[in-house]
């Protein structure tokens, strides 16, 4: 009873079958976190708002996702069932301070643009969705690819956003000037209702694009 | 609406032509004498931005229903209305490229987005509006004062400015009499607001011609009445209440319900029959919501006007409004379960 | 047995175990992050200090060197060893001879968004605030966050007049902003069009920040430059 391995035996023998770049794959496109399962939204829509930003969000989100992947799948035996939610929030929350020390150790503008957010990757709920749903059902090999997709994954559909907003709300990409002097900011786009247009809009392809694909 | 089927009913048999292209055509109409009177005070600058967002309107309703597979649903009039009032509620010396995303936008997420006519949430003019405020807030803040000299030869700085490009400031700008009143306390006379002698949006300066297609359009009884006497007199008794705790502070109530975009709003915005609600009761607890906020945007907010918010706010709560006050089947005590 | 009393008995047996995961886990991660902390603790203070010196830098235009200094009880301020409290640290700046140049500051206060913190340069000799540098703002992209850029908001801060009054112990004008273009005297901030909030939050945070710190290190001169000197 203690042993989840041996409950959902279902679901796991549907996962055996898959090979294991699968876990991989599916993280990148079909099971994308933010434009398939749409999660984690808080921080997809609000460090969003320049390319570069955008991108340390998705990596440092990527970090702790792997780590506490890595981590909960090794003591996915060791863990009771009672505590296990309280376990992996621990957890989290371990590798995201350590995250927040190194992100300002690395850069402190970063740390000051990405503000409350680092902290914020704990309450994440693609983290402990992984967590949950897979780590700590799967062996330590395929949790680490399940976290690299994901993390990946994540960090694509960030900078998909992240790009769009900061080149019409700013005029730049990563920092670097695209149009002349004179353009227009739409400054809509760096404020927080410019994170859901945009993420409206690429959701809209996304959808578009599994449709066509479906139908042919 | 046309069914060729035969059908047999009882008497009265005169069957009342009246049908959706007619009322937005008749709309069109009532809302002439504003757009030419547009043009008149404030010249060719302000004919660009009226053709530029009617034309992004028409096209933009036009190529996306062409790309999902449907017939086109331009002429139903409903796109030229969106982009009429759009432009209407735009500083004259509004750059073309930006009135005309302005006009994609209404239709494409304002509209389009939620099924077409009928369906839209909010009023589509006024979404594109509102994106345009966000986006844009310098350039449509920026007015351009009424009967220039030059106003029929040449065009503002601004109206042609490159696309994606920032506009170059005029070197003459004006205030409108609401963000006089807000940052310098300047009363407008009342009589040069009625009459439209003043500075605003191309289409918000003269209140009279707006009353007139207002009225024409009731008259036809293609406009429900309530929604504007609701609007304009919770503006009118509310603003009056403050100016008479304190006519220093607050101005009086004529200048509150004939400047800004009151008018225009409250005839033909809040009006919009999808997103109003439908019950003779909800519909002036929806004009009384729009008229409280108006006021307490316009007094106590940062912005000098806030129709826009306050009808948008509005429409959002209309379906509840209507399930508020949806009244109790007969027979039973409490609202029915399951419906 | 009753149902309830087979749960208990589960609970029981598993709780010892819930008990020692849970202890485990913590003290792993407790290790982790000090072990973090520990590691990343001189970068980040090494990193923090030289942005501050940075911005001391430009605040004070044509220092070489920079010195901080605690304001004492007394109203004294004597040199800074380790870490001092906050807003009560003075930085003083000198030239290459060791001259002072002026005595940089830091003030806050409430902007449209989130508190702004700005640092800014006084020099006693000019009785003028000569540079400002925004540390930390949320204003809003595009119009609030203007203070921190547009040029002209810039320049009001190369001469701010802060004269003290005769009693020495005031300011003769408090500082404040106008109305964009409405500039007329040397202690008013000429603000911007389109982020008046962010604009009339720095006159304000400036004009209380000026009037307490501009007498104290005004009448304290004396102890930035001697205790360079030794």
């Amino acid at each position: 009873m203690a042993n989840p391995t041996k409950n959902n035996t279902g679901f796991l023998a549907s996962l055996k079958d898959s090979p294991s770049t699968d876990e991989f794959i599916k993280g990148l496109w079909r099971e994308n976190p933010v434009f398939v399962q749409v999660l984690g939204m808080c921080p997809t829509l609000a460090v969003s708002n320049t390319a570069m930003n955008a991108l340390a969000m998705g990596l440092a989100t990527t970090f702790v996702l792997l780590m506490s992947n890595l981590l909960v799948s090794s003591l996915r035996n060791f863990i009771p069932k009672q505590v296990r939610i309280a376990s992996y929030i621990l957890i989290i929350a371990t590798f995201v301070t350590m995250t927040d020390y190194m992100i300002q150790a690395i850069s402190v503008d970063l740390h000051k643009s990405l503000g409350a957010f680092i902290s914020l990757i704990v309450v994440n709920c693609l983290i402990l969705g992984r967590a949950e749903a897979f780590a700590s059902k799967n062996t330590l090999g395929r949790s680490f690819l399940d976290g690299l997709g994901m993390g990946i994954g994540f960090t694509f559909a960030l900078f998909c956003l992240g790009a769009v907003r900061e080149l019409l709300g700013n005029g730049t990409l990563f920092g670097w000037a695209f149009f002349p002097d004179t353009f227009q900011e739409w400054i809509v786009m760096i404020l927080p209702a410019g994170g859901f247009f945009t993420l409206a809009i690429w959701l809209l392809i996304f959808n578009a694009a599994k449709e066509r694909r479906a139908t042919s | 609406m046309l069914n060729k089927t035969l059908n047999i009913s009882t008497s009265p048999h005169i069957v009342k032509g009246i049908g959706t292209d007619d009322i937005m055509q008749n709309v069109v109409w009532a809302l002439l004498p504003t757009a030419i009177f547009a043009v008149y005070s404030f010249g060719l600058s302000a004919l660009m931005v009226l053709i530029a967002t009617t034309a992004a309107c028409v096209l933009t309703e036009h190529y996306l229903c062409k790309f999902s597979g449907k017939e086109s649903t331009i002429s139903d009039w409903s796109a030229v209305i969106t982009g009429l009032l759009l432009g209407l509620t735009l500083p004259p010396n509004f750059p073309v490229w930006m009135a005309f995303i302005g006009g994609v936008i209404a239709i494409a997420l304002g509209k389009f987005i939620f099924g077409g006519l009928g369906y839209n949430v909010f009023n589509p003019a006024l979404v594109g509006r509102a994106v345009l405020q966000a986006a844009f807030p310098v350039a449509i803040t920026t007015w351009y004062p009424a009967f220039l000299d030059n106003r029929f030869s040449s065009f503002s700085v601004s109206t042609f400015t490159a696309p994606f490009m920032e506009p170059t400031v005029d070197a003459i700008t004006g205030a409108t009499p609401l963000s006089a009143f807000k940052f310098d306390h300047v009363v407008t006379p009342a009589y040069d607001l009625a009459l439209g002698l003043i500075t605003g949006s191309t289409g918000e300066t003269c209140a009279v011609l707006i009353l007139l297609g207002g009225i024409y359009l009731i008259a036809r009884n293609m406009m429900n009445w309530r929604i504007p006497v609701a609007i304009l007199v919770t503006v009118y008794v509310l603003s009056g209440i403050l100016h008479w705790v304190d006519g220093q502070a607050y101005p009086p109530p004529l200048f509150m319900l004939f400047s800004g975009g009151l008018m225009l709003g409250a005839l033909f915005m809040a009006t919009d029959m999808v997103a109003s609600p439908i019950t003779p009761l909800g519909v002036v607890i929806y004009g009384f919501i729009i008229g409280l906020l108006v006021v307490v945007i316009r007094i106590w907010g940062g912005l000098p006007e806030g129709v826009m918010y306050a009808i948008l706010l509005a429409n959002a709560i209309s379906p509840h409004i209507d399930n508020l006050i949806r009244p109790r089947v007969y027979g039973t005590t409490k609202s029915v379960k399951g419906s | 047995m009753t149902e309830a009393n087979q749960i208990q008995k589960t609970a029981a047996g598993n709780s010892l175990k819930m008990l020692q995961a849970m202890v485990g886990i913590g003290i792993f991660c407790a290790l982790m992050i000090v072990l973090t902390f520990q590691g990343t603790l001189p970068i980040i203070k090494k990193k923090k200090a030289e942005a501050l010196e940075k911005a001391i830098f430009k605040v004070l235009p044509g220092i070489e060197k920079t010195e901080a200094y605690q304001l004492g009880q007394d109203d004294n301020f004597t040199p800074l060893a380790g870490e001092g409290k906050e807003g009560q640290v003075a930085y003083a700046g000198y030239d290459q001879n060791g001259k002072l140049v002026g005595v940089a500051v830091e003030a806050s206060g409430q902007g449209y968004a989130d508190i702004i913190r700005v640092l800014y340069g006084y020099d006693p000799e000019k009785q003028a605030v000569v540079g400002f540098y925004v540390l930390e703002s949320k204003e809003t992209p595009g119009l609030g966050d203007k203070i921190e850029k547009d040029p002209n908001f810039q320049a009001n801060f190369e001469a701010l007049d802060v004269s003290l009054a005769d009693g020495q112990s005031t300011l003769k004008n408090t500082v404040i902003t106008v109305k964009n273009g409405a500039k007329q005297n040397p202690w008013e901030i000429d603000g911007i069009t389109g982020a008046t909030i962010s604009s009339r939050a720095i006159g304000n945070i400036m004009g209380v920040s000026t009037a307490y710190w501009v007498p104290l290190i005004y009448k304290n001169q004396a102890a930035f430059i001697e205790n360079n000197e030794q």
